[in-house]
């Protein structure tokens, strides 16, 4: 790749994509010339992360802990085991931890070091995630950081902030919303979104 | 190592840019090279831990500017060279060297999903005594390894709490250069924020790491 690469040069920028597109291309047919990948496996691969494993896992997760009392205390004392009982499991959170938001306490979760992320429940991280902006500050400025995403944390209230450093990977459990007394599961698991389980978000009625 | 990767506590990144409805992927490309990186993973060449060091191995300043799949292509590059799974001739011609037989792929259509589920757990039983319990008092060792590590150097020298004992891991640092697994128990530990950035920092606030065995002393 050019060394010399111009982020302000648009016409640039397009060239070395398409020569990235290039070199991946002739990387995947010299690797399936060669027999050591499945086109057809990479296909699967990419169908499990575009439309199977993503964020409605873990809203479905976060709705069952709210409205089952005994399934928020197994997940809370063995996540990895209380997420496979939905059907959640495997690469990328093998050995999961749940950390729960309250009146006094507000988690966020970070990999400093690379973009460790809940994948079962999550999915793929967004690009955000695996930014040096929010690698770099989560951990010194974890309050200017939800300030970035429109969330003030009042000073009463004490951040956590979880940095994957090992193949421990977290789940943060939102806070549930006041005046959703009367909704089901289902219709709670609809309110429930991606960051508000990274912690960058709270969960709105 | 000291890279650039070891990115907490640093400055000048600017400000956290959230996408609205962001796709899974921003190009077809990089689901292929995704795939490419866990299909090949399926030989068992390499590990979880010298995958990621071939990625903080990448030179500083490729690393700030390339994209986060800029960097798992130019890693699975290096991993699939280093492996003998491909030559550097068969790179750059696109062709098989015809002396090479044609192998049979280990991750076929059928297996993804069961493969996926599996995972590649990296707790292990050891009958060893854990040498901290949750409450203790420690302090991460002022080390600075070269290779592959996960301890980072904002908590490096820093008095923290045992959070919790997760059993034993893997350990990064000797996995990554293929010198075995060596599992030690691996604990949560919570730093206060001050501890860490100093009387700035709110003082109820915390962060906390996993940290293995050999990261930590006694305080």
């Amino acid at each position: 790749m050019a060394g010399d690469h111009d982020h302000d040069n648009g016409h640039d920028h397009d060239n070395q994509l398409s020569e990235t597109v290039l070199r991946v291309k002739a990387l995947e047919t010299l690797l399936v010339e060669k027999g050591l990948v499945d086109p057809a496996a990479l296909d699967a691969m990419i169908d499990a992360y575009e439309n199977k494993i993503g964020p409605r896992n873990g809203a479905k997760v976060v709705a069952k802990a709210w409205t089952d009392p005994a399934y928020k205390a197994r997940l809370m004392e063995d996540a990895t085991a209380a997420i496979a009982e939905l059907g959640y499991s495997g690469a990328q959170g093998e050995h999961m931890v749940v950390v729960e938001n309250t009146p006094a306490v507000h988690n966020l979760v970070v990999c400093t070091l690379c973009s460790c992320y809940p994948w079962p429940v999550l999915g793929l991280p967004p690009v955000w995630y695996k930014s040096s902006a929010y690698r770099s500050r989560a951990v010194i400025d974890p309050r200017g950081v939800l300030k970035d995403f429109g969330l003030i944390v009042p000073d009463g209230v004490a951040v956590r902030v979880w940095d994957s450093t090992a193949e421990i990977r977290y789940l943060v459990l939102p806070e549930r919303p006041a005046g959703t007394e009367s909704l089901g599961a289902e219709a709670l698991e609809a309110l429930v979104t991606r960051d508000a389980m990274i912690g960058t978000a709270k969960v709105m009625p | 190592m000291n890279g650039v990767h070891d990115m907490g506590g640093m400055h000048g990144f600017g400000p956290v840019e959230p996408e609205a409805d962001e796709p899974v992927f921003h190009a077809p490309w990089e689901g292929r090279v995704l795939a490419l990186r866990r299909a090949l993973g399926a030989w068992r060449k390499w590990n979880i831990d010298a995958g990621r060091h071939s990625i903080e191995t990448l030179p500083p300043a490729d690393y700030l500017r390339m994209s986060y799949y800029e960097k798992w292509l130019a890693s699975v590059i290096t991993l699939a060279l280093g492996a003998g799974l491909i030559t550097q001739r068969e790179l750059e011609t696109g062709k098989r060297d015809p002396a090479t037989p044609v192998a049979t792929p280990p991750l076929t259509a059928d297996k993804v999903l069961s493969a996926i589920m599996k995972g590649g757990p990296t707790h292990r039983a050891t009958d060893t005594t854990p040498r901290f319990a949750a409450g203790q008092t420690v302090r991460a060792r002022e080390i600075h390894p070269a290779g592959h590590t996960r301890l980072p150097r904002y908590v490096r020298g820093r008095v923290g709490t045992i959070e919790r004992d997760h059993g034993a891991h893997v350990f990064p640092d000797s996995n990554a250069r293929f010198q075995g697994e060596n599992p030690q128990v691996l604990y949560t530990v919570r730093f206060a924020a001050r501890e860490l950035w100093g009387e700035a920092a709110h003082p109820g606030d915390a962060v906390y790491l996993d940290l293995w065995e050999d990261y930590l002393d006694g305080a």
